[in-house]
């Protein structure tokens, strides 16, 4: 059933742009061919790193957990394929800086041999809680980008009451084809997936959101849901606009509902989900298969044949990349993710994660034109869909006044480019607001190294001065003692002069005493030789 | 007549209100100086001692009496001496050259083949950073190492080195574009 | 009651203290440079300009007229807001830390504060009647207090602007002050 007169409202801003998705989704989506060697990121979401279950050596099978963690927010990561554990360090992985973090490299045995897989065909037949356990299992996190563990975002607590799921098939930005084209093949896996978040979460119905741009993708996810006679998912079809794939966007397109600001969507009772994730969902509780995989799009001007390719995480891009024909010979730009939000990679050395959902290789080779000065247009804060002042936030960035900045509610900016799109000074705004928030969010780790040190230096201080007393104290005691033990003596003394017997005086008789008859023991010994 | 009028008046009502400021000065005296904590509480408490006091809070003490400058803090850098002259009210001042980059973060570490366990850093750690004993090798404790180089001088050995903090994915920062744009000059 | 709104209306906007009278512009020059303090320097002078307007009232007519030594006006009105100023100040930084925590260090400041003296004078001047003054003083303070939170507003968004060099920091303050004075004469057409 879809209602028809669904109805849907605008949020603030936003812009038209170039989709140029259309060279990417000419071809079906192909498997990519498995690949020797795979770098597998310890952390690839949100949260805090697992600690590893394997040690160089190890053999592997596909589908088993290389490591494990018990914090709440975090998500295991598992072996894409059987083989052999063959290095565990530092490898650089797609981050904008370049650094490199601890991976796990396997080598693969080429059998590709499944762990032994624990499908669940009637998940209704579970409790949510077992559900959302086996999906933290699985290491899913949230495919659209942000690869936060998913297992805690479809656990919105006792308080919140869900009534409305939303699955995100916007996909607004330009390039990116990869959820468009997982709808249009996994359509069916798709519907199975949004019933189980649907059931985990008790949500009376579902809304499949995606832009008009990719009828393929609604008429195939209609057909499944009338063959299916589901009657709470519905797909609603929005107008293209960027970025109405931001969470808090599609929610006001959606429902008219605004997002607190400090907020989260469960707060007004929705929870928005990316389509890869439904379909992640659907993997880890039918099939019983964890997160190895996810479909990325290798896409622009300087790759010869852009596509989409279904890729074991940990797979290097450079792999990708031979797989699309390689490069053109003018491809001068490697994007991680797409041309607003995306960032630039160093090198093609670098693994598929759970997050990268977009290999945009750029061939522009005119240089960027150069900045000018802010000429205080506004066009930034027209089409700002968060409704900020961009132009404020760029200059308290840019003279360091990171208190201001946040009262101007920088931390509701999500970077979606737009100002910097249509700043006609060519501003790189966004860069601004990036420098700004790891500025702050540096600021405060200092703020509780500081503090932790202050604690640790007055316990110090206190431990130090109390030792002090303490000695101070001991010495003034032993004063004490020494003190009544010569008085005693003192005492005892008077007592002596008073009986008249100087114990130094007898003790030097007792001595002449000794003296004396020695002396005369010695002459009259004397005597008895002479006498001989 | 009138000038007797007038020097008696004003004498009864300025000892009056002296008696007055007097009396409540002492019936509502307060111990203790609040700005001093936020002065602190802003200071990085590294306990170096770089700023010539020993420590960070008589620094605090310091720049409370107007006995120091805001800028003579190397760890905390620009940021620390930004925020000192918000809380305070007054300008910025422009930080030593030799401190005027950056603070780079580090650690020390000791050299734990030549250390002869002679106590003499831990007593120098203002953070009890060290763990060790007598006769024993020692060694830090990186997470709660400040940074203060105090432990370096008193080692008998030279076995306690300097290193920087490695910069991580989850601590790495954007840096502030490189701004081509210039300020119209005059 | 007309004549109560009048002479509120008239000291916020057409005889404003800081931008028309130009009294008071220590402060509005010193402490306007973040919001934050800006604010804690308006309430403390809206309460302290009040109650000065009053003391010095009780002070004129109960003490100067009667003992005909109004002469001794201006030395009797320091004192007196002096004496008070600081005593508010002893007594609230005891029994309120918060208070004291918003207005504390502003409050000696605004003893010597010209616009302060400038009410008192200006009330008997005029010959204010007692509520009079009381609203003369409440009004000049709710000026005093608008222009001065405007204004730091204002600096605040210039000082991360990029300024020439050559008017930065008290320059380009200056000109703005100068602007927003310009601005408030036009009130003066209010009158007409």
């Amino acid at each position: 059933m879809t209602r028809s007169s669904q109805q849907l409202w605008h949020f603030h801003g936003g812009l038209k742009l170039d989709s140029n998705k259309a060279m990417s989704t000419r071809t079906p989506i192909i498997k990519a061919s498995l690949p020797e060697r795979l770098v597998l990121p310890v952390q690839q979401h949100i949260g805090e790193a697992g600690q590893l279950l394997v040690k160089v050596g190890d053999k592997v099978l596909k589908g088993q957990a290389v490591t494990e963690s018990s914090e709440y927010i975090s998500a295991p990561v598992h072996a894409p394929t059987s083989g052999t554990v063959v290095e565990i360090g530092e490898f650089p992985t797609p981050h904008p800086s370049g650094l490199n973090t601890l991976c796990i490299v396997i080598e693969s045995d080429g059998e590709d041999e499944w762990i032994e897989l624990k499908p669940t065909l009637y998940p209704n037949t579970k409790s949510p809680s077992e559900l959302r356990q086996l999906i933290r299992q699985a290491g899913i996190v949230g495919l659209g980008g942000a690869a936060f563990p998913t297992s805690v975002k479809v656990n919105p607590g006792p308080k919140a009451h869900i009534e409305t799921l939303i699955i995100n098939g916007v996909e607004c930005e330009p390039y990116i084809s990869c959820d468009d084209m997982l709808m249009r093949e996994y359509a069916e896996e798709l519907i199975s997936g949004c019933s189980i978040i649907q059931y985990i979460v008790s949500a009376t119905h579902c809304l499949i959101a995606i832009e008009d741009n990719k009828p393929e993708a609604i008429q195939a996810i209609k057909t499944v849901i009338k063959e299916k006679a589901l009657h709470t998912i519905e797909v609603v079809c929005i107008p293209t606009l960027y970025p109405t794939g931001g969470e808090k966007q599609l929610i006001k397109v959606l429902t008219h509902k605004e997002v607190p600001s400090d907020g989260f969507p469960s707060d007004i009772g929705l929870l928005v989900q990316n389509v890869g994730t439904a379909v992640a969902v659907h993997k880890a509780i039918v099939l019983g298969e964890p997160l190895i995989s996810r479909i990325v799009t290798i896409t622009g001007n300087g790759v010869q044949q852009p596509q989409n390719i279904e890729v074991l995480i940990g797979t290097l891009i450079s792999e990708l990349i031979k797989q699309s024909g390689g490069y053109h010979e003018d491809a001068s730009k490697l994007i991680m993710g797409g041309p607003m939000m995306g960032f630039t990679l160093q090198t093609d050395h670098l693994p598929v994660i759970k997050g990268s959902n977009c290999i945009l290789v750029e061939n522009t080779q005119a240089e960027a034109p150069a900045t000018m000065p802010c000429i205080r247009c506004s066009a930034c804060a027209t089409v700002c869909p968060a409704q900020l002042l961009p132009q404020q936030l760029y200059w308290m960035a840019s003279s360091k006044k990171f208190d201001l900045i946040q009262d101007y509610h920088l931390f509701d900016c999500i970077e979606c480019g737009c100002c910097a799109q249509v700043c006609p000074s060519q501003i790189p705004l966004v860069q601004y607001y990036r420098f700004a928030k790891t500025e702050i969010w540096n600021q405060e780790r200092d703020k509780i190294k500081s503090d932790h040190a202050r604690v640790r230096h007055d316990f110090r201080q206190a431990r130090l001065d109390k030792e002090k007393k303490e000695r101070a104290e001991k010495l003034r005691k032993k004063k004490e003692l020494l003190e009544k033990k010569k008085m005693a003596e003192t005492a005892a003394k008077k007592e002596d002069t008073e009986t008249e017997i100087d114990p130094k005086k007898s003790a030097i008789e007792a001595a002449m005493k000794r003296v004396q008859k020695k002396k005369e023991a010695k002459l009259a010994s004397d005597e008895n030789v002479n006498e001989k | 007549m009138s000038i007797l009028v007038a020097i008696i008046t004003l004498t009864v009502i300025s000892t009056i209100f002296g008696v007055l400021l007097g009396y409540t000065s002492v019936k509502f005296h307060v111990e203790g100086d609040p700005i001093v904590d936020k002065i602190d509480a802003l200071l990085p408490q590294t306990q170096c001692g770089q700023c010539t006091y020993p420590g960070c809070r008589p620094y605090a003490e310091a720049i409370t009496s107007g006995e120091a400058g805001i800028n003579q803090c190397p760890p905390g850098g620009e940021a620390t001496m930004l925020a000192l002259s918000d809380l305070l009210g007054i300008e910025p001042v422009a930080l030593d050259e030799e401190h005027a980059d950056e603070p780079q973060k580090t650690v020390v570490y000791i050299d734990e083949q030549i250390c002869i366990g002679c106590t003499l850093c831990i007593q120098a750690c203002p953070v009890d950073a060290i763990l060790g004993a007598a006769k024993q090798m020692h060694t830090i404790i990186e997470n709660e190492c400040t940074g203060c180089d105090l432990c370096i001088p008193p080692c008998p050995v030279d076995c306690i080195h300097i290193k920087t903090v490695k910069p991580e994915q989850d601590t790495w920062r954007w840096s502030l574009p490189a701004s081509t744009e210039t300020a119209p000059k005059a | 009651m007309t004549e109560y709104a009048l002479i509120l209306i008239s000291t916020i906007w057409v005889n404003n203290f800081v931008l028309v009278k130009f009294l008071g512009l220590c402060p509005f020059m010193g402490v306007s440079r973040k919001l934050e303090t800006a604010i804690g320097m308006a309430l403390a002078t809206t309460f302290v300009l009040t109650l000065s307007s009053i003391c010095s009232y009780l002070v004129n007519q109960y003490i100067l007229v009667p003992l005909d030594i109004i002469y001794l006006r201006t030395i009797m009105f320091i004192l007196v807001i002096a004496v008070v100023v600081q005593f508010t100040e002893m007594v609230v930084h005891k029994t309120s830390p918060v208070l004291y925590n918003v207005l504390g260090i502003f409050l000696p400041l605004i003893t010597t504060n010209c616009a302060v003296l400038g009410v008192a004078l200006l009330n008997t001047q005029e010959g204010h009647g007692f509520l009079q003054s009381v609203f003369y003083g409440f009004g000049a303070a709710v000026g005093f207090s608008m222009v001065l939170i405007l204004f730091s507003g204002i600096r605040e968004r210039i000082a991360a602007a990029d300024v020439p060099e050559v008017f930065q920091g008290t320059a380009i303050a200056m000109i703005t002050a100068g602007i927003m004075s310009l601005a408030f004469m036009g009130f003066i057409g209010l009158v007409n």
